[in-house]
């Protein structure tokens, strides 16, 4: 996809949109994207909100103060960060190998970083499932020595992990690429050394495009379903996360229950995304500035 | 230039979307002639042979051809959706809960449904019964051993799954009548026995799948019908099945959705499928797949004889019905909820 | 990612690591990417192929099956188009334009990226189910959504819809509107403007965009299962078909349907890996202009 898109383009040394009226089409175009926004997007999720607040503000507080739904959203949240955090490492190194070496299987290593995104989330879960169960390939390496990795919290970080692996490489790959080498040779010269160069020179401007990749992996994480309700325990408390107990809730036929829950996660998705756009408006500010 | 995303790209564009579009209308208009059974997962086998029976029986009786199409899920899952608008012709679920909930949410089943068909619309039974590994390594009897800190049990969840709710209640039972009859000491004996199991799965299969393919716990708690299959499916050399000294009867009840077979006027038919499942022929298909038919005269001996004796007990004899049993044990803040804390909690 | 990968620079001891790190760096990346990324994708594979080639003809050839790789189809073929005809839109009006708002446009057309499958098929039944807002009026008339095509090709748009407008839309901010200004000036209408002088430019990424829209589309799980209904050789598509085959213990032939999905997503990226190595030049030549 386009995480890359997500990158704050380039400073365009071209001239920008800047007034209407110049092209046409804007009044054909706006309309087809706003009438596809609110029918697709817009309805139905107004349609959740409404449901939503059939709860009312007690409702709202009963459902965020019940210790299992606390415990759903701790789950959910802190592995989702803690992938989001390995993924910001190890998306930068991937991203990093991918643009800068070059070695055998490159661009096939390159193709393979979206298999993610074009896998159904669903055969990722059955397959990793089975990699890291007590009696799979990696699940029996581990097992002796005591260690579980599937059907444990851990089981989820590797689900989330994988899932949200691509959006960090392919927001982080173009910056890299488009870096700039002559500073790096000037810190070289000015006799910095290779890791120096790196912190002071190079990651500075990695940094906004870290961000948002960090926090697109961790949107995508929280609301990840199909992955991983095959390789965690599910157990309350434990290994539950909160799609799962707005699964749970509809099975109770509590639609007010699961539509507030609905409600909170999208309150948190939208406002994770407004968090990237900011930081990308930010950039762009700056390197426009520039 | 290679490729010309031109006009004439985008026509053949639209063109697809549009036959498309008429490939989908034709593709529902042809939906409306089949009958659709709306059922819970471990019926997959059964109801595929019981269908082609009733299709043949039909196509002999009034030389019209029927298909039935299957829909399989969790239970609870399954009965939400026919509230939410599936079109389901009948209904065979886990639960009596279940039905009573499409009930009562779209009045297009009668509240007294269940009086409609024999045996409390049953045409089967079934019970709850352990599997254990070949050789029973860590002696699993009864529903005591469950309990003990050294043995791994897998359930489903019982929150989205009608056989676990089956589970649960079947340990309950027993709980109150070997510890006295206490609410507090049956309680206590499922916190035990919750606190043993590693892995949740939200419905019966996933946990068979668990248990056999990814080789976690000891035992494993599920549908007899289940539990003969997993032996079928991935070795009676491996496996074997220990039936507790009681357990309880499981009735999956079966009824017609009439709000919907009146609106596509298929009542004669989906009737006429009901019917069929308490006939001989179809009393027989139950038995050979492990579950218990309402007429055994009408199954194989061999076919009977395969299913051990155990003493069963209703729902209705120790929790009253299931509307009481879904408030108690398993509604939000239940019953269960009190067990899964205090499982937390340690 | 419509960045083509430049040929990296010759090792160079100033400006790039010592050996043995780079070796180091290199064995890394490709380990995590091949325990997160391509094993579960090499178990997919041989656990099809354990039972040899003929199970996953007879897996493919299973009248469900084909019905679900139809229905899978079709749906693809729905909302791919439609997909991207508004992220083509979305794009000309949010590139080409300055108006307020935008950032909250834009991040409206991203929403669908963070929405959890799970609410994304639950919003459909509340709008269209039979206790939804429409269901009374859909009922009466006699039209089926959820638990019918339209209801999957419906999820499936909302899934897919941010992939095209989001590859099209930095692409065509920094291209700026200078060529299709000058068009203009020498006379050109509004329609042949964007079909002779645009989307020559933005072809390749719109091509990248559909592309991993229709994986996408044809791989989605969560939000599908919610409105399908699950109805055996009616609405299921292939990501369920793979989960009802497990559900039947039928593991080689799940991941038989499992591996035809993946193959059908190796191909689609194969597509465009050679797309961008094939046209690198053009495209830089596109992108640089």
């Amino acid at each position: 996809m386009s995480a890359a898109a997500l990158v704050p383009a380039a400073p365009a040394g071209r001239r920008r949109a800047s007034r209407r009226g110049v092209l046409p089409g804007f009044g054909l175009t706006m309309g087809l994207t706003l009438f596809w926004l609110s029918a697709i997007v817009l309805l139905p999720l107004a349609a959740l909100i409404a449901k939503s607040t059939g709860l009312g503000p007690s409702g709202f507080a009963r459902v965020l103060g019940d210790p299992r739904v606390l415990a759903a959203l701790r789950v959910s949240f802190g592995v989702s960060l803690a992938a989001a955090c390995i993924n910001a490492v190890f998306g930068v190194l991937v991203a990093w190998v991918l643009t800068r070496y070059d070695f055998p299987g490159r661009r096939l290593l390159d193709a393979a970083v979206d298999l993610p995104f074009a896998i159904p989330t669903a055969v990722a879960g059955i397959a990793l499932a089975s990699i890291y169960a007590p009696n799979g390939w990696i699940g029996g390496l581990v097992a002796p020595f005591g260690a579980k990795i599937a059907f444990t919290p851990w089981g989820i970080l590797i689900a989330l992990v994988a899932v949200g692996l691509p959006f960090v490489v392919r927001t982080v790959q173009p910056v890299i690429a488009e870096s700039d080498r002559e500073a790096e040779e000037a810190s070289a010269t000015l006799g910095a050394s290779r890791l120096r160069t790196f912190r002071r020179v190079l990651l500075p401007p990695l940094i906004p495009a870290i961000l948002t990749g960090f926090a697109l992996s961790l949107a995508r994480c929280v609301g990840e379903y199909g992955s991983v309700i095959f390789i965690a325990g599910n157990l309350p408390y434990v290994s539950e996360i909160l799609p799962l107990l707005i699964v749970v809730k509809l099975e109770e036929y509590d639609y007010a229950g699961a539509t507030g829950l609905a409600a909170i996660m999208l309150a948190i998705s939208f406002g994770m995304l407004l968090v990237i756009n900011l930081i990308q408006a930010w950039t762009r500010r700056r390197t426009g500035d520039a | 230039m290679p490729i010309r995303l031109t006009r004439r790209a985008l026509d053949h564009l639209l063109a697809i979307a549009a036959f498309a579009l008429i490939a989908m209308v034709t593709l529902a208009a042809h939906a409306q002639t089949a009958l659709l059974n709306v059922s819970y997962d471990p019926t997959r086998e059964l109801y595929k042979d019981i269908n082609q029976a009733f299709a043949a029986d039909w196509k002999a009786r009034t030389g019209q051809a029927v298909t039935v199409r299957m829909s399989h899920g969790g239970s609870g899952k399954q009965a939400r959706s026919v509230i939410d608008g599936l079109d389901a012709s009948v209904v065979t679920l886990a639960l009596a809960a279940d039905i009573d909930e499409i009930a009562s949410a779209t009045k297009k089943i009668p509240a007294d449904w269940q009086a409609r068909l024999p045996n409390n619309a049953s045409p089967y039974t079934s019970t709850i019964v352990f599997v254990v590994r070949k050789g029973n390594p860590k002696a699993v009897k009864d529903w005591n051993d469950l309990a003990r800190p050294d043995v791994s049990v897998i359930t489903p969840n019982p929150k989205t799954s009608g056989g676990a709710r089956w589970n649960y209640l079947a340990a309950w039972g027993y709980a109150l009548e070997t510890k006295g009859g206490d609410a507090k000491a049956a309680r206590d004996f499922l916190t035990a026995i919750f606190r043993n199991v590693p892995v949740l799965d939200t419905g019966a299969r996933g946990s068979t799948v668990t248990f056999a393919q990814r080789g976690l716990g000891d035992v494993l708690v599920a549908w007899e019908n289940e539990a003969f299959l997993t032996l079928e499916e991935f070795g009676a050399d491996k496996y074997e099945i220990v039936t507790p000294s009681v357990s309880i009867l499981a009735e999956p009840p079966v009824s017609l959705v009439d709000g919907n077979v009146d609106a596509r006027g298929t009542r004669k038919a989906a009737q006429a499928y009901l019917d069929f499942l308490y006939t001989q022929a179809a009393q027989k298909i139950i038995a050979r797949h492990y579950y218990r038919p309402f007429k055994p005269e009408a199954a194989d001996k061999a076919d009977l004889d395969r299913l051990p004796k155990i003493r069963l007990f209703t729902l209705a004899s120790v929790f009253g019905d299931w509307t009481k049993a879904q408030s108690v044990h398993f509604s939000d803040g239940g019953e269960f909820d009190r067990i899964q804390q205090a499982v937390a909690k340690r | 990612m419509h960045e083509p990968a430049p040929p990296p620079p010759a090792p160079d001891s100033v400006l790039s690591e010592p050996l043995a790190v780079r070796v180091a760096l290199t064995a890394l990346a490709v380990l995590f990417l091949g325990l997160f990324v391509l094993l579960p994708l090499v178990v997919v594979f041989t656990e099809a192929l354990r039972p040899g080639l003929a199970a996953v003809r007879d897996a493919l050839a299973d009248e469900d099956a084909m019905a679900a790789i139809r229905l899978t189809l079709l749906v693809a073929a729905i909302s791919v188009p439609l997909n991207a005809v508004f992220g083509v839109a979305a794009a000309w009006a949010v590139a080409k334009f300055e108006f307020p708002g935008k950032s909250l446009l834009v991040t409206l057309i991203d929403l669908p990226f963070s929405v959890s499958p799970v609410v994304s098929g639950l919003v459909f039944v509340l709008l269209f189910g039979a206790q939804g807002l429409f269901g009374p009026w859909l009922r009466a008339h006699d039209v089926e959504i959820i638990f019918a095509v339209p209801g999957i090709v419906l999820a499936t748009v909302f899934v897919t819809l941010p992939f095209v407008a989001r590859e099209l839309i930095p692409l065509m901010q920094e291209q700026g509107m200078a060529d299709e200004e000058a068009a203009l000036t020498l006379g050109a209408g509004g329609l042949r403007v964007f079909l002779t002088v645009t989307l020559p430019n933005i072809r390749w990424a719109l091509l990248y965009g559909v592309l991993l829209c229709n994986a996408r589309a044809m791989g989605e799980f969560g939000a599908v299962s919610v409105v399908s209904g699950h109805i055996r050789g009616l609405t299921n598509t292939m990501p369920l078909h793979v989960e009802i085959l497990y559900n039947e213990y039928q593991f080689a032939a799940a991941f038989a349907v499992a591996s035809l999905l993946a193959l059908l997503a190796l191909v689609t990226l194969a597509a465009k890996s050679i797309l961008e190595w094939r046209y690198a030049d053009e495209l830089n030549g596109s992108r640089r202009h």
